[in-house]
């Protein structure tokens, strides 16, 4: 199938907001999509990135805000004259017509001469395999099948925006890599331009060349995968992106941008990450793998160590995820690459860049911590 | 098929009789159909082949006039033009009210699937009429639209109008009741089969293309069609077997001489129970007629899952 060709420059997105009654279900989202990019929307359920993917869609309309594409205003297009492409979380496949008939659908609408629809179904078929089911109806075919059918649907219309609504969720865990792999290479190939919501950040960071962090309807952080997996803006896109052990401390000296913080039978040198004064409560964030466990002798290189006790050892094929207390009762999680003793003391140790410092409130920040994180504003 | 037998033999072996007839579904529990058998016996199957054993003990009087022996009674059905013309008159009135209520069905019940103020006010209104009976319905129509009713008193006396118009005791009068009476229990249905279609998938319609008119053809036309065939049998069959509106506001001896009407008359004034029987079984018969040929058209229809996921 050739690549797209009906395509634009640049997708903007101002100021967009959606309140349903009294609740603000989505606000002030700002975001300049370019052509062949591939932006992933991420955050928990509520967070307001179905809301966002439906506005962009046409299927809900904006209460604030305008999406221009190449300077042009779409928002006030209904729907079915967008031009984009939908694939939904439950496939929305059309039960009466057949494999093939939801995939001529979109072509039928545009009034395509017959010749074409067949030669274009033909290729949609062949692009997701599955050109054996063309006569079966979709309830005939297996949850991946039926995926593979719904972003056929959706491609053959080379739209200018495949918008996507967490596609893979309903899909077992294998079924889902696949698919995965599946839908970078087709976006890639045809030279899409896709969104694509998900409450995975493994599916996100693994998809996109650039994700959009939502938490109650509010953009936490907007940037590349390598970004927000090494300097998340705020505690909460921390949580989000793997930074399991999130553990409030005590800060007792600031020295640039290196703070001590202690509390919970831990002290450590640790990255301030939003503005940190002496005194603070702040909220410090490490991921299981950052926590480095030290062999017996081994010396820690002149970094201050935590004293803890192994609980649970859950043995996960490389490594040992393994939980573990400190003297003063706090649960810290680690990876391991030997099988830790439960019950046995081991001591622990962390790179200062490794573990993040940030406010213990989430409510918007000061643009300080763009510098200090290092965040391109 | 052998590793059942297999089971069966190895079960024969070991367990008792209890057991293996258990396993069949044939324990003590059965017994607790017993009330509802003897009940269907008694109220429905007894009455019914009473009620065709009826019908081929025709009187003297019928079998001297129409001749045909033991079916007589079905010969003066099919040769007396008093009684059979009464089947195409129930029909003209039983098919055109189970159409219009379909029909106008669909749209409202579009409409009301959206969210808006007074939505319940307006669905309460549209159901009211079920809890009317036909009686009062039929009253409320003679004060409303009879030759002294509201209707024609006010066109009259704003000159709009020098004769009263007809409006009841007529064909118009019954099909009025029978649209009342039957409209809100084909929206009920309507709305409920049409909730039963995945809002979904006409949004994904949407993002394909397609607009208001192409939506409703070729997705949610197709997918209600089974549920509209359903719902028309249904106001049909009620529409069918319309009997006091027919008297009250219709013309019972003309326009609306309807087969219930007929089988009453006949049993009641003719005290001709054989003959009051054929009628009746002969309206079963119509509206299965009728049934069938509904069922057969749905037959070319999907009838799978309407969810979205198939």
């Amino acid at each position: 199938m050739a690549p797209s060709t009906n395509t634009f420059e640049t997708l903007e997105l101002k100021n967009v907001g959606r309140s349903f009654g009294g609740h603000d279900a989505l606000v002030d989202l700002n975001l300049t999509v370019r052509a062949g990019e591939f932006i992933a929307l991420l955050g928990p359920s509520g967070c307001g990135k179905s809301t966002a993917l439906n506005c962009l869609a046409g299927l809900l309309p904006l209460t604030h805000g305008e999406i221009l594409i190449d300077g042009k205003r779409v928002d006030i297009l209904p729907s079915e004259k967008r031009d984009f492409g939908m694939v939904f979380q439950n496939y929305a496949l059309f039960p009466h017509l057949s494999v093939e008939k939801n995939i001529a659908f979109g072509l039928q609408m545009r009034n395509l001469p017959k010749a074409e629809i067949t030669r274009r179904v033909a290729d949609g078929l062949a692009l997701v395999k599955l050109q054996e089911q063309a006569k079966k109806l979709p309830g005939q075919l297996s949850g991946g099948q039926q995926q593979r059918v719904a972003i056929a649907r959706a491609v053959v219309l080379e739209p200018r925006l495949v918008l996507m609504d967490e596609p893979l969720s309903n899909l077992d865990a294998k079924l889902r890599l696949e698919m995965r792999t599946e839908i970078r290479r087709l976006h890639q190939s045809l030279g899409l331009t896709t969104i694509y919501v998900t409450h995975d950040q493994e599916e996100a960071l693994s998809l996109a060349d650039r994700l959009v962090v939502l938490r109650e309807g509010r953009v936490q952080q907007i940037g590349t995968p390598e970004e927000l997996h090494n300097n998340p803006t705020n505690w909460h896109v921390a949580d989000f992106m793997g930074y399991r052990n999130i553990v409030d401390l005590t800060v007792d000296s600031v020295t640039g941008s290196l703070a001590r913080v202690s509390g919970h039978g831990i002290s450590i040198m640790a990255t301030v990450a939003q503005t940190a004064a002496v005194g603070d409560t702040v909220r410090v964030a490490i991921r299981p793998s950052d926590l480095v466990v030290l062999a017996p002798g081994e010396s820690p290189q002149g970094r201050e160590t935590i004293e803890a006790t192994v609980n649970v050892v859950e043995y996960q094929g490389r490594e040992f995820a393994v939980e573990v207390t400190t003297t003063a009762g706090q649960n810290l999680f680690v990876h391991a690459y030997s099988a830790l003793l439960p019950g046995s003391t081991v001591q622990l140790s962390v790179d200062p860049s490794r573990a993040l410092v940030y406010r213990t409130s989430l409510d918007q920040v000061d643009d300080s911590r763009r510098q200090l994180a290092g965040v391109p504003a | 098929m052998t590793s059942a037998t297999n089971t069966a033999s190895r079960a024969h072996g070991s367990a008792s009789l209890k057991h293996r007839l258990a396993e069949r579904g044939i324990d003590t529990k059965l017994l607790l159909l017993v009330p509802a058998i003897v009940f269907a016996l008694l109220l429905f199957v007894y009455p019914f082949a009473y009620g065709i054993g009826l019908t081929f003990q025709p009187l003297a009087a019928t079998q001297d006039q129409w001749g045909g022996g033991f079916l007589s009674n079905y010969v003066a059905f099919f040769r007396d033009a008093f009684i059979f013309d009464s089947v195409w008159l129930t029909l003209k009135l039983a098919l055109p009210a189970a159409l219009f209520n379909v029909l106008v069905s669909i749209p409202i019940a579009f409409k009301l699937r959206n969210k808006f103020r007074g939505k319940r006010l307006l669905q309460t209104l549209l159901v009211l009429p079920i809890t009317l009976g036909t009686v009062l319905t039929a009253q409320g129509l003679l004060i409303f639209a009879g030759r002294q009713g509201w209707l024609n008193r006010f066109l009259m006396e704003n000159g709009i109008i020098d004769q009263p118009l007809a409006l009841v005791n007529n064909y118009i009068g019954v099909m009025l009741s029978l649209i009342i009476s039957g409209f809100p229990f084909a929206y009920l249905l309507i709305s409920s089969y049409l909730s039963g279609i995945d809002p979904s998938l006409e949004a994904a319609a949407k993002t394909l293309g397609a607009n208001w008119k192409q939506r409703f053809r070729r997705v949610t036309l197709p997918l209600l069609a089974p549920g509209l065939a359903t719902t028309f049998i249904l106001t049909f069959v009620l529409a069918f077997s319309v009997f006091p509106s027919a008297r009250l506001v219709g013309d019972a001896s003309g326009d609306t001489r309807v087969l219930a009407l007929m089988a009453y008359r006949a049993f009641s004034e003719q005290l001709d129970y054989s003959m009051a029987s054929t009628i009746a079984i002969m309206m079963g018969v119509v509206e299965l007629i009728v049934i069938a040929f509904v069922f057969l058209g749905r037959s070319f229809l999907y009838k799978g899952s309407t969810g979205g996921k198939g």
